[in-house]
């Protein structure tokens, strides 16, 4: 007579086993195959290092044409925010001729000149300084413009008194590039943890897809499905791991965050991992869904491209402002398990622990992953057609 | 109670939709067999016939489309994971993990079949003392050669004594040695464990070790019989003429060939020329006696490939529309010594692996020079640094004359070459192809329109000429690429595995075009897989493992290798002998 416990201690014997071998071959696979180890392992560091250190959007030494037709003490007041700053790197010509020459031979970014009449005209409450930017960099142009109005209303500020009508009308612009200008390190702490999203969405998703859909175009998984493993446990055997990797990356990006770059944690870090852990598990279940729907190495690794690594960076709030885009590519970006992700993390990290929007961005996680690991289950099957 | 048959189909069939053109193709269309337990049986037929579909239905991953389909006395569509407990299945890839060591490979199907630790230990032992693989357990799969990989692959479908053993062309372009091995693990299998295998082959020698063949052409069955049986198709109707001398045993082939009327297939052997007839007094109306007076013939025993090619041929009911290439048959050809081809000590490296290894060899004008060898022996290496595709680490390489490191352009421009993967472009027509080819090897427009027209014509592409060239059934498309590789005349021909994949059928019609150019002044080197095709070449350089084995007319090749009938067996014996000198 059989009873039912005994039945259950047989399955869970044989589906322990068959997972073990499985994921001991993946781990074999993952150490030998240097493309799996580049993917999982050098390509976030070298993102780690890349993003928080090459990608700022702060500029510093921007050459800068200072044209002295008034060259009182006031004036030199006024611009020695720009000596011995590293913003900038100043020449002072006397013509603007020659501050013209020098932009146009590329030694110029940026021209500031202060006119004969300056000083007197500022006593009066009204003085003008012409600013030129080479506009071809624009981003460059904006940046160094905000640096140096900032930088003359600071002394205004500063000489309120000395020139109480003092008024150059650009106050309200001057004021809000301040921020920029006296925190350098805030977008490297806006792209540190974005970077966690980026090489979670990397390993879940496109090293899962390589792997799953290199198993389909090698014929491997045909001898593999002619056995007694069950399609549970060829998915799990992906599942865990790719989690194992990612979570590598993860903390690793932690790591970066907190040594390298010191971005502060103002919100809960359990948090921040549950959610990294669901969103982790929805990236995996899209991997697998892609791969085994394309069956082709390359084409599966194009389509994972295209889903999650280009939009999770150009449409998930990494790199430019949700809020600012286009009401369509708003929804694109919101059909996306990143973009939710991808604010959670970054409030989490930067502002603190804001309750309704953690609830809400982690359900909608939650959903994603439930979704996607249902679907991969949906679409693998053991068949060849 | 156990069931006599193994597998039992009625009225089975098997559709696929083709996406592209939204058409139904048909891949098997009611098929009624059985196979018997405890036997070995051999499923035969030209590639696309239907038996790597019908495989993958009995071991569950494919589902019939109509029919019954009953493995292992359970119906397949059921539950197929109850069938897939019990059967193995070697695919044609293999299904090797190539990241993983030989004996983790084993390992993984063990542990997947639970197979207990104390049996594993002596099947284990068992099944490398086999496969030859004992020495080798730490290495990766994917360093093996063709022959290990496939021996291995047969090792993780045995961890455990399966009850019905599927492989699906284990032995394609597998060296001869390797394959001789395998049957003899096959048939020890059988003899010991008495485990039903259905095993799938494109090789007549291999159906012939086995106790039962099906035959598939077209997605039907085009016999199921014994091997004894099937003898009796062409029993009495195989005959060998004797090749005048002078005259390459290729210009008697096409002479026999076209001759349709009286002879269903001829195939050049040992020298002469092997052939079967319709029926016995046909030998005395033979149109090759006009050509050849006094030609001698003599009846011989019949072998499977004779009746194989005559089912295969009486079942063909497609109109024959392959160009006629003329030929005078009895026509000495002309000899010279002048070399076109020179290679001196050539040396191809991928890192640490040899690919080629010290190779020298010439080829004369107007001759067919063979390039044979198994998969990975270093054919299509060899090949690659000919045509100025690949260059080489060391030795020197000359074409008409030409040096390759110094005026590839030059060289490349006395070649034609035919690559072995269809290389035209699919979306554009046939005529479109020729002209953007032969603008690409400098034609000048009015005479490429004259051209283009004159190959048309010479290879029957004509009715075809606006059709696109992905659309091409088979047959044309290789038609195509031949047309493209002669546009510009070229003195040389390249030909890279042009009969890999195709069915027998083209493979004669092929060659008979390949000895019209050769009579024409045209020199080809090419390359192959099949042994038997040294026999249509008037040198042939055999390599194995990126080394020379042997270079000479294939009568010499034969005579080194032990006075051997065939091919197959002259390098079964000279890599014997090379071994046993090496140890």
């Amino acid at each position: 007579m059989f009873s039912l416990p005994d039945f259950t201690v047989i399955f869970m014997n044989d589906f322990l086993r068959r997972l073990k071998a499985l994921v001991l071959k993946e781990y074999y696979q993952l150490m030998r195959d240097s493309s799996s180890l580049t993917i999982g392992i050098i390509i976030p560091i070298m993102l780690i290092l890349l993003i928080g250190y090459g990608l700022t959007l702060d500029i510093k030494n921007v050459p800068t044409a200072v044209v002295l037709e008034d060259a009182s003490p006031t004036v030199q007041d006024m611009l020695s925010f720009m000596t011995g700053s590293e913003y900038f790197e100043t020449h002072y010509v006397t013509s603007m001729r020659e501050a013209e020459k020098l932009m146009s031979q590329r030694k110029a970014e940026a021209i500031v000149r202060i006119p004969s009449d300056f000083t007197s005209k500022l006593k009066r409450g009204h003085a003008d300084i012409q600013i030129i930017l080479w506009g071809v960099d624009a981003a460059t142009a904006r940046t160094a413009g905000g640096y140096i109005e900032a930088g003359i209303a600071q002394w205004q500020a500063a000489n309120r008194a000395n020139y109480p009508v003092a008024s150059t009308g650009k106050g309200a612009v001057v004021v809000t590039s301040r921020q920029w200008f006296n925190d350098a390190n805030t977008s490297t702490w806006v792209f540190v943890p974005g970077l966690v999203v980026m090489i979670v969405t990397l390993v879940g998703v496109f090293l899962t897809t390589m792997v799953m859909a290199r198993e389909w175009e090698r014929g491997t998984l045909e001898s593999l499905f002619v056995s007694p493993v069950r399609i549970l446990e060829i998915l799990l055997s992906k599942i865990i791991p790719y989690f194992c990797v990612a979570m590598c990356g993860f903390w690793l990006c932690i790591f970066a965050a907190r040594v390298l770059f010191n971005v502060p944690i103002h919100g809960s870090f359990l948090i921040i991992l549950f959610s990294s852990v669901i969103y982790l598990i929805a990236s995996l279940g899209m991997g697998l869904t892609i791969s085994s729907t394309i069956r082709s190495q390359f084409l599966a690794s194009q389509i994972a491209l295209l889903v999650s690594m280009m939009p999770t960076m150009m449409l998930s709030g990494f790199m430019f402002d949700l809020r600012s885009s286009p009401l369509v590519i708003q929804a694109v970006g919101h059909i996306l398990p990143a973009t939710f992700y991808m604010e959670l993390i970054k409030s989490l990290f930067l502002a603190g622990n804001n309750w309704p929007m953690i609830i809400k961005n982690c359900s909608v996680l939650t959903l994603y992953a439930i979704f996607f690991i249902i679907l991969s289950f949906k679409v693998t099957r053991k068949r060849l057609e | 109670m156990q069931p006599a048959y193994v597998v039992e189909t009625e009225q089975l069939s098997k559709f696929f939709k083709d996406k592209a053109s939204k058409t139904q193709i048909t891949a098997l269309t009611d098929l009624n067999i059985k196979i018997e337990k405890g036997k070995l049986t051999a499923l035969i037929g030209p590639d696309g016939a239907g038996k790597t579909t019908l495989m993958r239905m009995i071991c569950g991953l494919m589902v019939p489309s109509e029919g019954k389909l009953t493995v292992l006395g359970r119906d397949i569509t059921d539950r197929p994971q109850l069938v897939q407990n019990l059967l193995s299945y070697m695919p044609q890839k293999f299904g090797l993990y190539e990241d993983l060591t030989c004996q983790e490979n084993m390992n993984l199907y063990a542990d997947l079949h639970g197979v207990p630790q104390d049996v594993r230990k002596e099947r284990f032992a068992k099944l490398l003392h086999m496969t030859g693989l004992a020495p080798f357990t730490g290495r990766l799969a994917g360093k093996l050669s063709g022959g290990m990989k496939q021996k291995l692959g047969l090792a993780c479908t045995l961890v455990r004594s399966p009850s019905l053993l599927l492989l699906d062309e284990p032995t394609v372009g597998v060296d001869p040695l390797s394959r001789r091995e395998l049957w003899e693990i096959l048939k020890q299998l059988v003899s010991d464990e008495h485990i039903s295998v259905l095993v799938s082959t494109a090789y007549m020698d291999e159906a012939a070790m086995c106790q039962h063949i099906i035959m598939l052409n077209h997605g039907k069955v085009l016999a199921n019989e014994t091997p004894e049986a099937l003898l009796d198709v062409a029993r009495g109707l195989c005959f060998v003429a004797a090749t005048p001398p002078g005259i390459p045993a290729r210009n008697l082939q096409a002479a026999l060939l076209d001759d349709k009327e009286n002879v269903i297939d001829a195939v050049p052997e040992s020298g002469n020329v092997r052939f079967t007839v319709h029926s016995t007094d046909c030998i005395e109306k033979l149109a090759a006696l006009k050509a050849f007076p006094g030609l001698q013939t003599w009846p011989v025993d019949v072998s499977l490939e004779d009746s194989f090619m005559m089912l295969l041929k009486k079942s063909e009911t497609d109109p024959d529309d392959s160009p006629e290439f003329s030929l005078e048959y009895n026509k000495m050809p002309e000899r010279s010594d002048q070399v076109l081809i020179e290679v001196r000590d050539l040396v191809r490296k991928f890192g640490d692996f040899i690919a080629v290894n010290n190779t020298s060899f010439q080829v004369h004008k107007g001759e067919i020079f063979g390039l044979l060898g198994p998969n990975g022996a270093g054919k299509s290496t060899t090949f690659k640094m000919l045509c100025g595709l690949l260059p080489a680490t060391s030795g020197v390489l000359s074409v008409a004359g030409m040096d390759l490191r110094t005026a590839r352009a030059q060289a490349r421009a006395n070649v034609g070459y035919v690559a072995q993967k269809f290389s035209m472009y699919a979306n554009m027509s046939v005529k479109q192809n020729l002209r953007f080819f032969g603008g690409v090897y400098g034609l000048e427009p009015r005479h490429l329109n004259e051209r283009i027209e004159e190959v048309m014509r010479e290879f029957n592409l004509t009715s075809v000429a606006q059709k696109s060239a992905g659309d091409l059934p088979g047959g044309y498309k290789q038609r195509l690429s031949m047309a493209v590789g002669l546009i510009h005349r070229p003195p040389i021909l390249f030909l890279d595995e042009p009969t890999s994949g195709i069915d027998p059928v083209a493979r004669r019609t092929f060659w008979r075009q390949i000895t019209a150019f050769a009579a024409a002044g045209t020199t080809i080197i090419i390359t192959t897989h099949f042994m038997e095709e040294a026999e249509y070449c008037d040198r042939i350089m055999i390599q194995d493992q990126g080394k020379m084995i042997i270079l000479g007319t294939p009568e010499h090749v034969r005579k080194e290798g032990g006075n051997s009938r065939t091919m197959n067996e002259a390098f079964i014996s000279i890599v014997e002998t090379n071994r046993n000198a090496g140890t």
